[in-house]
């Protein structure tokens, strides 16, 4: 619970003002707890009396036999004959983690038919591969990949598992994590190791991205993450890696799952790559009509880009679901982002901020989006793009 | 069939913000509301009652004020209503909270079918559907985007997947977590209402859980805030100025060395 200690407090009221949930509030001079209060800690930083303190924590959990537990493990994810791309991401992050700690790296694959990935997750900087091979892993099951996890969890004990916060990722890993009692940070946007422990810290938006929380799993074993997409960086392949490949056979018992996928559809029309194109050109609610995305699709397209939207673009019903952008969209990290009419919320922001370059044009100076942005232009869109988009022709043309 | 909507109340997230130049949280008319996810939840299992019969239980686990989003969920057609509350589940991540609520599904006598939302607004984790499944030892399905076939002893459903959807089929007792597009929420009724107004409800505190204390609230919780904070921007951004046509020449001559 959260003590407060009624001699220090001064009633200064930054308590009451920095809390989230509204749990805190200065009664007659000295702060109160109500009922909302989450035990988040928030205050605690706080307070500069040193009134309040957080008791309970250290009871949590069993400290014993951490040490057991070492190495940093990536799943790598499978579907389809193909490795998701956020595989390479998180090996190129978990890479940094293992150099720090000094411990290895190694990649988990569950599959029905392993042929060259071992040798491709090597390649991008895992020391180790455990694979298990298996006709029931055909399709993606939580029970079957669940399974699988946990057991070589419990048998190799790594004290890191990272997996790509994807439709499978965050749909299995928390079966895991509840099977092992352990905890487990949804969509992280960045990892870090405490100096003084060697302990994960795990970064995540949180409140539709309106605040960052850093967490960590401080008395059980693994800690465990999901990782967006997009975020981290893959390092380059090197095909001369060495590695080991472990094989793992799981029981068939642990591999049944009580859930069969009878049938996939791919995703119907609007195939949108936006994931793919090296320029994205994204419109948002200052475009006002459907004309302004015919607008900036002539941009993307001569620039040979794609076309991306902010939500209130698409509940505007100007330009489908798909092209959203943001933090109930896509994740894109293009070479240049052309953001046009696009105000920059955070939620927006998290969805395209990790592009190398971004250019904003916006007619409010004062747009959050130039905070981002790379280039900003203070101008309407209305003028400056078709304006642009003369001048790229007339350019190309000479 | 007997049907569990697990609901969350959850601040309306638009509203939450930490000020990046004070870091300190604008709590400025930040309201309560049923997670959004759950409406969906909620629509679903009403639906299935309608179609083949049963009942629909809400449950929560809160403090006393979630009570609210129950009212409100009989409003829109649930039946039942049961708050699990106490101060000693303070503090719970979604390991604790899943011990809490499985606890709680056994002591209400189970269920055939539990719906929970895909996530909380508040959160964004995603995790307590699927390890509630886990604590109740039941198979469940994540995204589900439609529900194709039901019937008291199996399900047919379709789960969003990155690349298109699977179609999947399990038998019941399961667990699933609904996606927005699954259907449109009805408003509360003015039937619903009146028995919203006098429903009591059901209120389960840690002691009527048969619950190991140390698995409850932040003891039984392994993850930790360590701290919170406004999202930092970058920000070294060039101005490009001028009159329009200058703007546009030098945008031009950047992007041609792109592109
Ligand atoms: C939980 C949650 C999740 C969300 N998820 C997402 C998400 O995934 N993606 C997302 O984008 N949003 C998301 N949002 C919404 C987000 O908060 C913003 O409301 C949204 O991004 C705003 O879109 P916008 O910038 O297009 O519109 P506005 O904020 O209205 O901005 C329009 C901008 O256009 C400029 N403008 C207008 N006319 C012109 C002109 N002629 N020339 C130049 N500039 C012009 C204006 O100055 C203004 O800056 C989410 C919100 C919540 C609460
Ligand atoms: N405290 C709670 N009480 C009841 N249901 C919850 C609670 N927390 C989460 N849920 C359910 O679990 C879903 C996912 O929540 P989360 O894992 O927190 O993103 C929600 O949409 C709810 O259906």
């Amino acid at each position: 619970m959260l003590l407060i200690d009624i001699d220090a407090c001064i009633g200064c009221g930054l308590c009451e003002e920095n809390c989230a949930f509204d749990a805190i509030h200065v009664v007659n001079g000295i702060a109160e707890v109500n009922e909302n209060c989450t035990l988040c800690g928030g205050c605690v930083d706080y307070c500069e009396a040193g009134a309040l303190k957080i008791e309970g924590k250290e009871e949590c959990g069993e400290k014993d036999g951490l040490a057991a537990w070492s190495g940093i493990w990536v799943y790598a994810e499978y579907r389809h004959g193909r490795i998701a791309p956020v595989t390479y991401e998180l090996l190129g992050a978990g890479r940094k983690l293992a150099d720090q700690k000094k411990v290895p790296l190694s990649a988990v694959l569950l599959t029905d038919k392993a042929g060259g990935m071992p040798a491709q997750l090597i390649s991008y900087g895992a020391d180790q591969v455990y694979v298990v091979e298996d006709h029931a892993l055909a399709q993606f099951t939580d029970e079957a990949y669940g399974n699988a996890l946990e057991d070589l969890a419990r048998q190799y004990k790594p004290e890191v598992i990272l997996a790509g916060a994807t439709a499978i990722g965050r749909s299995f890993i928390p079966r895991v994590a509840t099977s092992l009692k352990t905890g487990l940070t949804a969509d992280c946007t960045q990892l870090d190791i405490q100096q003084e422990d060697g302990a994960l810290l795990q970064t995540r938006p949180a409140f539709g991205g309106n605040i960052m929380a850093t967490i960590a799993c401080p008395n059980t074993r693994p800690q465990m993450a999901t990782v967006r997409p997009l975020v981290m960086k893959a390092n380059a392949p090197d095909p001369a890696r060495k590695g080991d490949v472990i094989h793992y056979t799981i029981s068939p018992d642990r591999l049944a799952s009580r859930v069969k996928v009878r049938n996939f559809v791919a995703l119907e029309g609007d195939q949108v790559n936006l994931n793919e194109a090296d320029i994205v050109v994204s419109g948002g609610r200052g475009l006002e009509s459907e004309k302004g995305f015919q607008m900036i699709a002539e941009l993307a397209h001569l620039l040979d880009g794609a076309v991306a939207a902010s939500r209130a673009a698409v509940d505007s019903g100007w330009i489908p679901y798909p092209h959203q952008v943001g933090q109930t969209g896509k994740t894109v990290s293009p070479k240049v982002y052309i953001a046009c009419g696009i105000s920059g919320a955070i939620q927006h922001l998290v969805g395209m901020q990790s592009s190398d370059t971004i250019i904003a044009i916006n007619r409010d100076p004062h747009a959050p989006i130039f905070n981002v942005a790379t280039y900003g232009v203070v101008g309407d869109v209305f003028e400056i793009v078709p304006k642009l988009i003369d001048k790229i022709k007339q350019v190309r043309s000479s | 069939m007997k049907i569990i909507v697990c609901v969350k109340q959850v601040p309306d997230a638009k509203d939450v913000r930490l000020d990046p130049k004070t870091n300190t949280l604008s709590r400025e008319g930040v309201q309560s509301i049923i997670n959004p996810y759950d409406r969906h939840a909620l629509e679903e299992a009403v639906r299935l009652k309608e179609k083949v019969g049963g009942t629909v239980t809400v449950l929560t686990m809160g403090p006393p004020q979630a009570a609210e989003i129950l009212r409100e969920s009989v409003s829109c057609g649930a039946d039942e209503a049961v708050l699990v509350s106490d101060r000693a589940f303070a503090g719970a991540d979604t390991l604790a909270t899943t011990y809490t609520l499985s606890q709680a599904i056994k002591k209400i006598g189970g269920a055939d079918l539990i719906l929970c939302g895909k996530q909380a607004i508040d959160g964004d984790t995603a995790q307590v559907g699927p390890g509630l499944a886990v604590r109740m030892d039941i198979p469940y399905v994540t995204c589900v985007r439609r529900i194709v076939e039901a019937n008291d002893k199996a399900f047919v459903v379709e789960r969003l997947m990155d690349d298109g959807y699977d179609e999947v089929e399990v038998t019941l007792p399961a667990l699933f977590t609904v996606v927005k597009e699954i259907n449109e929420p009805r408003l509360p009724s003015l039937k619903g209402k009146m028995r919203a107004k006098k429903l009591a409800i059901t209120t389960l505190s840690a002691g009527d859980l048969d619950a190991d204390t140390a698995q409850l609230g932040l003891k039984g919780s392994p993850t930790w805030v360590v701290k919170v904070f406004a999202p930092q921007l970058k920000g070294e951004r060039t101005m490009i100025e001028g009159t329009v046509q200058e703007q546009v020449d030098q945008l031009a001559e950047k992007l041609m060395e792109w592109c």
